[in-house]
């Protein structure tokens, strides 16, 4: 039905042509156009005759560009960015004043989308640099993380300059809005530093409990494409934590595994054994108190899977090219109650050094980096 | 002189700039050879060379290239790399014309020595294409505007490298060839240049691989060739069709790119390898395994092939035998890729320090040096008597006062 659309609205496009598109009543269909950019670069001359319509309609077209960013997809969302800043170029080199109160009032619109918000923010900020000072502070928790950002920075800069409990109070105060390891690891030390205890792993939302089992054969790394028996129960949806399996050393059965790392990591090398060519499968559950969209965050330098609910969310078979919190992002959808989330992790037969780490982190998050813990 | 006589050699000068104003359109250079073809450039550097420095907004990899009076560069910024820019600015005062900005569709990670901006943008003349580790690859008019946007990172989710993409794009006709290859997927494509659509996308090997397409040009009825280099070696594909014309299976290097001389290409492959392509085949011409190239890729001046090493060594060999000739030893490391103009050859090791090497059959001499005191990773540009090159932070103009 979205295609049909999106060929409906390129199709009234095409018929209209560019002229009819050229006044501000027209600024709504062109928006749409962009709105409705394919990918692979199919169709792209309709979304140019209306970036070039809204051009034409100057500033009137600001602020529904902004508003169009909702709900758009990123790719619709550059088409859109690039009218407003053609926009802004034109009226700026024309010294034509930009609706700075409307802009103003769409950065502080929460509701509206993140990226067109600080869009709007940073257009304002080249010409009127007080506006930081003005409204960063009132973002410590807002919806964008680039906001979050701005004002954990000032929160941290205000804590440094602080003593004692004034500055535990601003540390805390900045952790609550943190959403970036560099910024939670500076918070943290400071913290820790006072006495105060952190914990980094529940704050980003980090699984810290498991249960494994393995190893299961990866020699020659073929066993990631093999579903062995964990793999063809995760893909029922309900892994048999009684079960016991013809592992690649004998019998194996799942046992529990718990993490204490800051960043949620759990070290297979370290805790269990660095088996080189094997396979672990590991699972666990996570309560959610309503259905919600949510992220999961991996890192790792092994090949993996991931499955939600039964549901293979995605796989990629790359060995030791780093590891990083945050390194890969998967958009989940949870349900209300108990989900079951299960991972294949892989160790290859590399001898380097910098080739034996055996491990992975999970978090769950919302799109801003900020964790989601599950229902006590 | 009179007012008609003065009006008269001013035209006149406008014209010989005209002539002369040379462009530098891609990565290494319009044919990917690194060689500024009748460019002259200062010799002597000194901070008087120093044209202009622009800041940048963001951090990069990504050479400048040049179109006419406009310079570009990529940069991405932002905690996750997620913004990327793409700059215009005057090549003579280094004023931005402009400015746009996107954020990234694929993924932004990148080993932190490199950065999203890592590609170096290409043009065909009339439009410019950036592209980036994310893969993203987008095409703006000279004057900013978007033409078209391919998300090859959310198209293929799983063609990308933690540690980072740096294949930089190359045009050949109407196609702009792209080669985005990890260990998870891999593939090279042509992309329309007018369009943004996809006319071919073949499978390539599925290994990590930072190398960039280079161009076999047009010689009598045989049609260039886009030359796709892996840990396989090398593929020489018809960059209008997408079709495998022959391959090079003794293995290449995975970071420095192949260089085309005079019909025959150096190839990073076992020291270095040279072949001499002909029509559906080729002929290896020699190979010399103490030739080796770190990360700059090979470049060939007055028949000399030249390589830096891991050590910061230049070394020379002739380029018709691979014998070797002779070792200037620089101050390391580096990781772009020299430039050659006039005889000479322009290099940026990774401290921001230019070495403007002359080099001989008999010895390679260093002439002068100038130290811009920022990091530099990438390969210059080199334009209407002057060298292009950023750092992080900057762009800057070296020319003659």
């Amino acid at each position: 039905m979205k295609r049909i659309v999106s060929s409906a609205v390129l199709l009234f496009a095409a018929a209209t042509g560019v002229s009819s598109m050229c006044d501000a009543a027209d600024v709504p269909a062109a928006i749409q156009v962009l709105r409705s950019v394919e990918p692979g670069g199919v169709r792209t001359e309709p979304a140019r005759k209306a970036v070039s319509s809204l051009v034409e309609s100057g500033s009137d077209a600001l602020i529904p560009i902004l508003k169009g960013f909702t709900g758009a997809s990123p790719l619709a969302a550059n088409w859109l960015r690039n009218a407003f800043e053609e926009i802004v170029a034109a009226q700026t080199a024309a010294g034509k004043a930009l609706p700075a109160k409307e802009l103003e009032a769409f950065v502080l619109d929460t509701k509206q989308a993140p990226v067109a918000r600080r869009l709007a923010y940073e257009t304002l900020r080249s010409a009127d640099a007080a506006i930081e000072a003005r409204i960063i502070p009132g973002l410590l928790l807002d919806p964008g993380s680039e906001f979050r950002r701005d004002a954990v920075a000032l929160l941290i800069a205000e804590a440094e300059k602080a003593e004692g409990p004034a500055a535990v109070a601003l540390y805390r105060k900045a952790m609550s809005g943190a959403v970036h390891e560099d910024q939670v690891q500076k918070i943290a030390e400071a913290l820790r530093k006072a006495g105060e205890t952190v914990d980094i792993s529940r704050h980003f939302g980090f699984i810290p409990k498991w249960m494994m089992t393995g190893p299961f054969d990866n020699k020659e790394e073929k066993g990631f494409a093999v579903a062995y028996a964990p793999e063809k129960e995760f893909e029922s949806g309900n892994p048999n934590l009684a079960a016991e399996y013809d592992g690649q050393l004998g019998k194996v059965q799942w046992k529990p595994i718990e993490t204490t790392d800051d960043y949620g990591v759990v070290d297979i090398a370290k805790q269990i054994e660095n088996y080189k060519g094997s396979a672990m499968y590991a699972t666990t559950t996570w309560k959610s108190d309503k259905d919600q969209t949510l992220e999961l965050r991996l890192g790792t330098p092994n090949a993996w899977k991931i499955w939600v609910n039964g549901k293979l969310v995605f796989e990629r078979e790359e060995y030791h090219r780093s590891s990083q919190m945050d390194q890969y992002t998967v958009p989940v959808t949870l349900k209300a109650g108990e989900n079951v989330i299960s991972m294949k992790i892989c160790q290859n037969e590399m001898t380097q050094e910098w080739a034996q780490r055996y491990q992975f982190q999970v978090r769950v998050c919302d799109q801003t980096g900020s964790g989601v813990l599950p229902k006590e | 002189m009179s007012a008609k006589m003065v009006c008269s050699f001013l035209v006149a000068c406008a014209i010989s700039n005209q002539l002369v104003a040379s462009d530098w359109k891609q990565f290494r250079g319009n044919d990917a050879n690194s060689v500024a073809a009748g460019e002259s450039l200062p010799t002597e550097l000194s901070g008087s060379t120093i044209a202009w420095k622009s800041p940048l907004p963001g951090r990069g990899l990504s050479g400048p290239i040049i179109v006419g009076d406009k310079v570009f560069v990529s940069c991405s910024s932002g905690y996750t790399q997620d913004r990327l820019h793409v700059l215009c600015l005057d090549a003579a005062k280094g004023t931005k014309l402009w400015e746009r900005q996107f954020n990234a569709l694929g993924r932004t990670q990148t080993h932190e020595k490199m950065s999203n901006a890592t590609p170096t943008m290409a043009s065909d003349g009339e439009r410019v294409f950036a592209f980036f580790s994310s893969n993203d690859l987008l095409c703006l008019s000279l004057d900013g505007k978007l033409l078209w946007f391919r998300g090859l990172g959310s198209e293929f989710p799983n063609a990308s490298n933690s540690l980072g993409m740096s294949s930089s794009p190359i045009v050949i006709g109407t196609t702009v060839v792209v080669q985005v290859e990890s260990d998870a997927e891999s593939f090279a494509c042509g992309v329309d240049t007018v369009s943004g659509e996809t006319k071919w996308q073949i499978e390539r090997p599925r290994a990590a691989n930072w190398t960039s397409p280079t161009m076999l040009p047009a010689v009598g009825d045989q049609p260039a060739l886009a030359l796709l280099q892996s840990s396989k070696g090398i593929t020489a594909v018809e960059p209008e069709s997408g079709k495998v014309m022959w391959n090079f299976e003794k293995g290449a290097s995975t970071i420095p790119s192949a260089t085309v001389d005079q019909g025959t290409v150096l190839i990073p492959s076992n020291g270095l390898t040279v072949i001499k392509p002909n029509g559906m085949a080729f002929e290896e011409v020699w190979n010399a395994g103490n030739l080796g190239p770190s990360t700059p890729s090979p470049v060939v001046v007055n028949g000399m092939a030249l390589v830096v090493n891991n050590s910061g060594v230049l070394n020379a060999g002739k380029a018709g035998s691979g014998e070797r000739l002779w070792q200037l030893r620089l101050r390391g490391p580096f990781s772009s890729t020299p430039i050659v103009a006039n005889g000479y050859v322009y290099l940026f090791n990774e401290a921001g320090v230019a070495f403007v090497v002359k080099p001989t059959e008999e010895k390679g001499e260093i002439v002068s040096e100038l130290d811009l005191g920022e990091t530099i990773l990438c390969s210059p540009g080199a334009a209407n008597g002057a060298l292009f090159v950023r750092s992080d932070k900057h762009l800057f103009k070296l020319a003659n006062p």
